[in-house]
């Protein structure tokens, strides 16, 4: 089913905590994001993505334009890191969809993620790249053009040069054979190896033994003594 | 419930393309091609009776093992939004540690090559071709001169890497405080605690027959062998990889176990195989490359030495050199938290069009890698089979061992089970030793990286690989580890150095494997 991104604001994450923050210590176990959709007034969400960034439990609620006053659970402590200590789970990509949720999502004003990680163990949490998204629009066959569905009148050929242009009907029928068989390779598509016919180890004198790299690395690294044998 | 099945379907749509470019499938297309002139199959009800076709003949059997095979290596289709790398490994600190890691091994190579002013690679020229050819099964009787080579790294360089691996998000301050972890590794990864592991290793508990323990020769073979022999001969009839490995739990019968690895695996030795070996073959006699000077060295410093497998060096060569030529390695970096290094032509440093791997196979030797493959040699004697088992082997485990990955066989992770299990059932032990500054990863660490081979005797590490195929996992390295310090606690609470425990776990060959997993596991007092 398709879908389109509704676009958002989140507002920046606000801990919660008991007590004054500057004095108390400990980091704040709980953190809450609010997120607005400006351009779109009440959307009928779909679904949810994002990067989870060591948060344990998920709850979300909702400002419906009903009771625009009431904040309503759709999402009670869902759990996306089965144990808050450990690394698993902790950054994980998640998707949420209309059916896990507690209410109907059919008009959405407002949506607030309360984020829980219990756990002392963890400098920060947050959810990365949040995204929501709506219903697409149906399938594009009800978009036909005009000359599509109205084809034109049978035209008379028109005349062949007397030099060695085929006939085009024979082309035609031949062309519908070609365009058949590429459909079947396309459709065959697999990503299996062809095996023997590997283009085999490259000829090396060429090489130069300053030129291995990895790629995509930045990180300057340094090389300590004596891990050579 | 929907997502389920929309999972069920894009894993079912993921593992037929995958398939559908193999060999199997235009086997099983020919297949029922054929079937169509038996009287059986009517047209009326074509597609039912070309199953039954399929189902009796075994091709059905031939298909199952084929998906097995791709659910149990190909982790599942991931995330739309996630990219590739997260397939490899989610953690970004952890590819960011592997990327510095693979800058550092790479360094090393460059310097060495520059030092000697040896190329990475080069054509042979016609008459050395010839000479190789010629001495292509005893390639061990060659002794070229490997003073200057030195290994790239060794599993002590890997340690201290991983010694080192910090979470950035994790707070463990400089000082010692109660996260800090007693151990060696510092990052909290998730590992099964003993009970999960007792539930886990379910098939080696006291009440169940095991080959290594109800095999000797004080038990008459009548209350466990015999049975577990008819019952391997009919797996094996059955041509089931599933059933087989489930059946592989309990031990393999030496003479079933060439046949069943093979069927685990599934690899079977089709004359397509056989020519991809002489293809390779074929690479390794027109070009030479530095990697093979490693592996040389690498033979003649480890296998070459050991009692057991001095006499297999040439089969090590064969392989080896093969495999470092093999492209179809490439494939398993998918899943591989590691990347294959890439080298350009002279001249073009950095242009992608001008890029190959480096070696073929991305794969780069260290100290030790011949290990992987010498225990094998004991069970096949025709170099292409052996050369598929070990390959399919290192794809499916052994490249778990020397990368960085949260992957609960990685070694980081068996790291830190060992740790884990050492600290919870022998606190004592752990801290004496810890005292001493004798960790105990520090001894135990070259055992798992080898999955120790050359540690132990030969036929109790069969037993162990049996076991890591039975379950897919690399665990009971980490388990075996633990048992072997509960073994000798005795004698290693007497120590008072990091030498003298050393030598109290030296020697490792006339350890029993299954008595001392079994105790560890299902008859320690916790």
């Amino acid at each position: 089913m398709s879908r389109v991104q509704v676009p958002c604001h989140i507002k920046g994450a606000v801990a919660l905590q008991v007590g004054d923050v500057r004095t108390v210590q400990g980091r704040p176990g709980v953190l809450v994001i609010d997120v607005t959709f400006p351009t779109a007034g009440p959307i009928e969400l779909q679904e949810i993505t994002f990067k989870n960034y060591y948060t344990a439990f998920l709850s979300i609620r909702v400002r419906q334009p009903g009771s625009p006053n009431k904040w309503i659970t759709c999402l009670r402590d869902y759990c996306l890191m089965p144990n808050p200590h450990n690394e698993e789970g902790a950054q994980d990509y998640v998707s949420l969809y209309k059916h896990q949720m507690l209410c109907d999502m059919e008009k959405v004003l407002e949506l607030r993620l309360i984020l829980r990680q219990p756990s002392p163990l963890w400098l920060n949490f947050t959810l990365e790249d949040l995204q929501f998204f709506q219903h697409g629009p149906q399938s594009p066959s009800s978009a036909f053009t005009k000359w599509l569905s109205h084809p034109a009148p049978y035209e008379q050929p028109a005349l062949l040069l007397q030099q060695a242009l085929p006939d085009p009907d024979k082309v035609s029928s031949e062309v519908q054979q070609m365009w058949m068989l590429t459909e079947m390779i396309r459709a065959n598509r697999t990503t299996a190896r062809i095996g023997r016919f590997d283009v085999s180890c490259p000829a090396a004198s060429a090489f130069s033994p300053l030129a291995l790299t990895w790629p995509g690395l930045t990180s300057s690294v340094c090389v300590t003594g004596g891990w050579l044998l | 419930m929907l997502q389920e099945e929309e999972d069920l379907s894009l894993t079912i749509a993921h593992i037929v393309q995958k398939l559908k470019g193999s060999r199997l499938y235009s086997q099983l297309e020919r297949q029922a091609w054929v079937s169509l002139q038996k009287p059986e199959i009517k047209l009326e009800s074509l597609k039912e009776d070309i199953k039954e076709f399929f189902r009796i003949t075994g091709w059905e059997k031939k298909l199952q093992n084929a998906v097995y095979s791709e659910l149990t290596v190909f982790p599942l289709p991931r995330h739309p939004a996630a990219p590739p790398e997260h397939l490899k490994e989610p953690l970004v600190y952890m590819r960011k540690a592997q990327g510095s890691w693979e800058k550092r091994i790479l360094k090393s190579l460059n310097s060495m090559c520059t030092e000697l002013s040896i190329p990475l690679a080069r054509k042979r020229p016609v008459v050395e071709q010839k000479e190789l050819l010629n001495k292509w099964n005893e390639m061990g009787t060659d002794e070229p001169d490997l003073s200057l080579f030195r290994p790239v790294y060794a599993p002590k360089d890997f340690l201290e890497v991983l010694i080192n691996l910090r979470n950035p998000n994790y707070e463990n301050g400089d000082h010692l405080n109660l996260r800090t972890h007693l151990g060696l590794i510092q990052v909290p990864l998730k590992v099964k605690y003993i009970s999960e592991l007792k539930d886990y290793f379910i098939e080696l508990s006291l009440n169940t027959g095991q080959l290594g323990i109800d095999d000797a020769t004080q038990v008459p073979p009548e209350l466990f062998e015999n049975e577990h022999v008819r019952l391997g001969q009919k797996v094996l009839a059955e041509q089931d990889s599933a059933a087989a490995q489930q059946y592989v739990r309990q031990g393999s019968p030496t003479a079933l176990r060439a046949e069943l690895w093979a069927l685990i695996l599934n690899v079977s030795n089709q004359p397509e195989d056989l020519l991809y070996y002489e293809q390779l073959k074929s690479n390794v006699i027109q070009h030479d490359l530095l990697v093979d000077s490693l592996i040389y060295k690498d033979v003649k410093l480890t296998a070459s030495n050991d009692d057991y497998y001095f006499v297999f060096e040439d089969y090590l060569y064969q392989v080896l050199l093969c495999f470092s030529r093999d492209t179809s390695v490439l494939g398993h970096f998918a899943y591989n938290s590691a990347s294959p290094p890439k080298s350009y032509i002279r001249g073009k440093l950095g242009m992608e069009d001008y890029a190959v791997f480096y070696p073929p196979n991305g794969v780069i030797p260290f100290h030790g890698f011949s290990m992987y493959v010498a225990p094998l040699c004991f069970l096949y004697h025709e170099p292409s089979k052996l050369y598929q088992i070990f390959r399919e082997m290192y794809v499916r485990f052994f490249f778990r061992l020397h990368s960085i990955s949260s992957h609960h066989s990685g070694i980081v992770s068996l790291c830190f089970l060992f740790e884990t299990l050492l600290q919870t059932h022998l606190p004592q032990l752990f801290y004496h030793l810890r005292e001493i500054g004798a960790q105990p990863l520090r001894i135990s660490f070259k055992w798992m990286v080898r999955a120790f081979s050359g540690y132990l005797a030969t036929d109790q590490l069969l037993l162990l690989w049996d076991r890591i195929l039975g379950y897919n996992s690399l665990e009971i390295l980490a388990v075996l580890a633990a048992a072997v310090f509960a073994f000798r606690a005795v004698n290693l609470m007497e120590v008072t150095s990091l030498a003298a425990a050393e030598a109290v776990l030296a020697d490792l060959s006339t350890l029993k494997v299954m008595p001392l997993l079994q105790i560890f596991l299902f008859a320690t007092v916790t």
